[in-house]
């Protein structure tokens, strides 16, 4: 049955499941849409196969056809535009592309369960959470309520939710995100199936969330001997997670091979990339990160022969020609006609060093940007009444930022870091405390001295699609503030001037007639922090503003921040859930949990020594792209759910959660003080 | 760094005829602005298109039926009802457009302010907006009518085209406030706010054009509301009055009386009226998804 297959199954994995053969193979498949734009070629030539009980991971970009691979298992291509043209989908040696609707509605759910990205979309909101755990045991398995609602109690507990019998009967608003992920688990182990496709299903999680559900997903997965195919971006889950690794780019199998051997032993140019672009936990910061110059190609119209080539900085000539998937070691397979060469180690696999280090601590005596007692509650109304509750997203927060420096701030969703930044740009007014900038208080400030200080803090958002007016071309977005100011002479002076700009973000000038749906999300990107730049500021505020790109684009983009930081001396506030991330970039951190500041140290300090058992916590909880590292620890998690900001704990507001907490902690608010020299937290039991 | 495909493609479909680009993208609407445009060529040069004067009467031909003299037949008057359908068009269209522009436009502009400020003002603008709907639309416009009486302006009864106008705004600035609202929350507007923009430069240059889709949706669609309503109000003897010639005065009178004996008095404005109304409801179809930029590549 195998003899047709191009790639045959990993050796390792074969051995450890004598089984006759795999339980799902994939041969040659090749996917189409049929867009206006032209037909997109999504998925070509891919083949691999997994074995039961089996963890892969499939690691690539957005668009690099991850997600429409594990769409055409399921037979959930869109069914007018999407198709699957070539190959054969084997489970259990049917062939899926071929079977009857009528037969694949029984696979999907029984045999083969699906977990999406989104939580909060991706259940039924108006059925209760036990009506769609009981729906596939009633559908797949015949069972009527008596017999299914024992079964969802113990399905429930499997999961890891308590108080499982009252909570069955509760809708998903009444869940939290990590808490409907779980249900999602539940759903999908119902009918015992043979294989789990998951889609990013941590992506939208919190870190000490996604540890749980990582955690839980992978001992499931070991305890029924169920094959799980993780889709991910986050190469960290992968290390965590895999036996075996897929790479994908532009919608081709570019790498495969067991975990260990794609972290250490990357043999493809775009894999080794992909590792160096990262920004790492484990590792301290060098210098600048290395990143993937240039954008993937366009599945419309993509290139001729290898589809990295145009990226590829060891690309030969021969690069123009389809590479072949050769295998370099047992199960380790790589369409890289460099292989060997990058075997023998003749194309190096870091590149030393770039000389650009950053500055670590800023000795300037007069803050930037000074906050004290910072607060901001929101009156929610609730019932038909409108009983008005305060919710307390920000209590009592305080601290400065220096000429040139970058302060990176951490939490979890909800924990206030992003009001504190729209406190800090005036989109929300305090309820109390106040914010200094140039040592004038915007509070107090007269509208024309803030208008005058507002120019020079900006801000750079998260999401780069909906924070670039679409009604105007990319000139008219950077060129605006120019005109607002008079920061320019003529109409001549400001098309230089946003060229200039379009220039200092990497972009090339004739973009300025184009609108931003034209554009790449790290273009988009670029263009808002062009924005930012024309406005000639001294500090921004960057919301998340890497969290929605790829890595390769992520990279590109913090090296870009960083570059305008030198060329200007720029002050950055860097709000970020991505530990990684702010590591890189921040000088100094401050750690926020539900609206009250943790912790605040140097970053290496930080990193290295941290006081508060939060921010040890959260350390611990995200994953670090080195399978070694990841496979020997035993994380300890942080139990329990983000308590509401509308009701938040006395005391201690991390009390609740916290390993070390005494009866005391839920009695006083620990006050934030300074443990060492230049590093504070708040807690009573350090 | 990030590198731009040469903008050739683009061009090339910018200097295109827009009228064909519309008409390839949008057949439905192509076909619905060639109605609008005959519609509008008849009523602007209902002079030269007209065969006969609108008012001319003319003892020797009542209730005469189609015939080649009189293509859709005369009234009870003898008055050609081909003619007074062409010179219908005219009061319909003015009327029509007029009082959906002016009732869009102030409605849109009280959302959008509605929206934008929120609080107190929007909750002030909103309860006065729910009054409003609380009425059924012909009883406004006719308490309108009723308590501002007639207003000649260049022949046109401003009047009636403002009691038009008011059951309109209440309406788009229903549907243009909730566009505006998320609008209002994405975050280019706070950017611009964050840019210290004036509230009237955010308004004017950041929100209005991500409000126009559904602005020209509604001023289209309301066209032929305000067709009707024209046409209502005529039936009622609340509109226009004789012996103007317009859709919905030719509908009342001695027409329901001849009914039986002569159907195309009532048939031939009856359909002009519903290709009018059907034409323009198209067209704001079609606008609104020529408008969205997301379908110009």
């Amino acid at each position: 049955m195998l003899t047709a297959v191009s790639v045959p199954p990993p050796q390792a994995a074969a051995q450890r499941t004598s089984v006759a053969g795999p339980l799902l193979a994939v041969e040659n498949i090749h996917v189409q849409f049929a867009t206006d734009g032209g037909i997109i070629r999504a998925v070509e030539g891919l083949s691999f196969s997994i074995n039961p009980g089996e963890i892969v991971a499939v690691v690539g970009e957005s668009g690099s056809g991850k997600s429409v691979s594990a769409l055409s298992i399921m037979r959930l291509l869109p069914r007018r535009s999407g198709r699957v043209t070539n190959g054969r989908i084997l489970f259990e040696g049917q062939d899926l592309l071929h079977l009857p609707e009528e037969e694949m509605r029984a696979i999907r759910g029984r045999d083969i369960a699906m977990i999406f990205q989104e939580p909060m979309t991706s259940l039924n909101p108006i059925l209760t959470v036990g009506f769609q755990i009981m729906e596939p045991l009633k559908i797949h398995r015949g069972m009527n309520d008596a017999e299914a609602g024992p079964r969802a109690v113990e399905l429930m507990r499997l999961v890891g939710i308590s108080d499982a019998e009252r909570r069955l009967g509760q809708y998903p608003h009444q869940f939290s995100g990590g808490m409907r992920q779980r249900v999602m688990i539940a759903i999908g182990l119902a009918c015992n199936p043979k294989l789990i496709i998951a889609d990013e299903p941590t992506t939208a999680l919190d870190v000490t969330i996604q540890a749980q559900i990582l955690e839980l997903m992978k001992d499931l997965a070991r305890r029924f001997n169920i094959a799980l195919i993780v889709i991910t971006h986050n190469l960290g889950i992968v290390a965590r997670y895999a036996d075996r690794v897929i790479v994908m780019y532009s919608g081709r199998l570019v790498e495969q091979g067991p975990a260990e051997a794609i972290f250490h032993r990357p043999r493809h140019p775009y894999t080794m990339g992909l590792l160096r672009a990262v920004p790492r936990l484990d590792r301290p910061r060098g210098a600048q990160l290395e990143t993937i110059e240039g954008l993937p190609p366009s599945l419309a119209a993509p290139p001729i022969g290898c589809r990295f080539a145009p990226r590829c900085a060891h690309a030969l000539d021969a690069c123009g020609h389809e590479p072949p998937l050769v295998a370099i070691e047992p199960g380790h397979f790589s369409a890289c006609i460099r292989a060997a060469d990058i075997a023998a180690g003749r194309i190096a696999s870091t590149a030393p060093a770039s000389a650009a280090t950053q500055t670590s601590a800023v000795a300037e005596p007069a803050p930037l940007l000074s906050i004290r007692g910072l607060t901001k509650h929101f009156t929610i109304k609730q019932g038909l009444l409108g009983k008005k509750t305060a919710l307390r997203a920000v209590e009592d927060v305080n601290f400065d930022i220096f000429p040139g420096e970058t302060l990176g701030l951490v939490g979890e969703s909800g924990c206030g870091k992003t009001t504190v930044g729209r406190l800090i740009l005036r989109l929300e007014e305090p309820t109390a405390g106040e914010i200094r900038f140039e040592g004038v208080d915007l509070g107090g400030a007269d509208p024309a001295a803030l208008r005058a200080v507002r120019r020079r803090i900006q801000v750079i958002f998260q999401d780069p699609y909906s924070s670039l007016n679409p009604r105007m071309t990319v000139g008219q977005i950077v060129g605006e503030p120019l005109h607002v100011y008079g920061l320019v002479a003529d109409a001549a002076a400001a098309v230089r001037r946003v060229a200039d700009l379009l220039e200092q973000v990497g972009l090339r000038p004739e973009i300025s007639a184009r609108y931003p749906h034209q554009l790449s999300g790290g273009q988009r990107q670029r263009v808002g922090i062009a924005r930012a730049l024309a406005m000639e500021p001294r500090f921004i505020v960057c919301d998340e503003a890497v969290s929605a790109l790829d890595v390769s684009i992520q990279g590109q983009i913090i090296n870009l921040l960083e570059d305008l930081q030198r060329r200007y001396g720029l002050s950055y506030l860097f709000i970020a859930h991505d530990l990684a991330v702010v590591r890189h970039i921040s000088m100094r951190v401050v750690v926020m949990y539900l609206g009250r500041i943790m912790e605040i140290a140097d970053r290496d300090t930080l990193y290295r020594e941290p006081l508060h058992p939060y921010t040890k916590l959260l350390l611990d909880a995200a994953p670090v792209p080195d399978p070694d590292i990841e496979k020997a620890r035993q994380p300890r998690l942080i139990i329990g759910e983000l308590p509401s900001p509308l009701a938040p704990p006395t005391g201690c507001v991390f009390s609740t959660r916290c390993p070390l907490a005494g009866p005391e902690c839920s009695q006083t608010v620990p006050a934030l003080r300074e443990v060492r020299p230049g590093h504070l937290a708040a807690c009573l039991k350090i | 760094m990030a590198v731009a495909t040469p903008a050739v493609a683009e061009a090339a479909s910018r200097t295109r005829n827009p009228v064909l680009a519309f008409g390839r993208a949008q057949p439905l609407g192509a076909v619905s602005l060639v109605a609008i445009v005959a519609m509008m060529f008849g009523g602007i040069f209902a002079e030269l298109v007209a065969p006969y004067d609108p008012l001319a009467i003319d003892f020797g031909s009542m209730l005469a039926g189609p015939s080649i003299e009189h293509w859709f037949g005369t009234d009870a008057f003898g008055r050609d009802i081909l003619s007074r359908v062409i010179y219908g068009a005219r009061t319909a269209l003015v009327i029509g457009f007029t009082s959906s522009f002016i009732g869009s436009t102030a409605g849109a502009i009280v959302g959008t302010a509605s929206a934008y400020f929120g609080g107190r003002l929007d909750s002030v603008i909103q309860r006065f907006v729910d009054i409003l709907l609380s009425f059924p639309i012909i009883v406004l416009a006719l308490v309108v009518v009723a308590v501002l009486g007639r207003t000649l302006v260049l022949g046109i009864d401003v009047n009636l085209i403002f009691a038009i106008a008011v059951p309109i705004l209440p309406k788009v600035a229903r549907v243009v406030r909730a566009a505006a609202l998320s609008v209002r929350a994405m975050p280019y507007i706070d950017a611009a706010r964050a840019a210290g923009y004036s509230h009237l430069r955010i308004i004017v240059r950041h929100m209005a054009p991500n409000l126009v889709a559904p602005y020209i949706i509604m001023l289209t669609a309301y066209i032929a509301q305000a067709i009707l309503l024209e046409a209502s109000l005529s039936f009622l003897g609340l509109g226009v009055t004789e012996p103007t010639p317009a859709w919905g005065l030719m509908l009342s009178g001695n027409a329901s009386d001849f009914f039986r004996e002569a159907p195309w008095m009532i048939l031939f404005p009856g359909i002009a009226i519903s290709v009018a109304v059907f034409a323009f409801n198209l067209f704001g179809d079609a606008m609104r998804d020529w408008l969205d930029p997301k379908f110009k590549l």
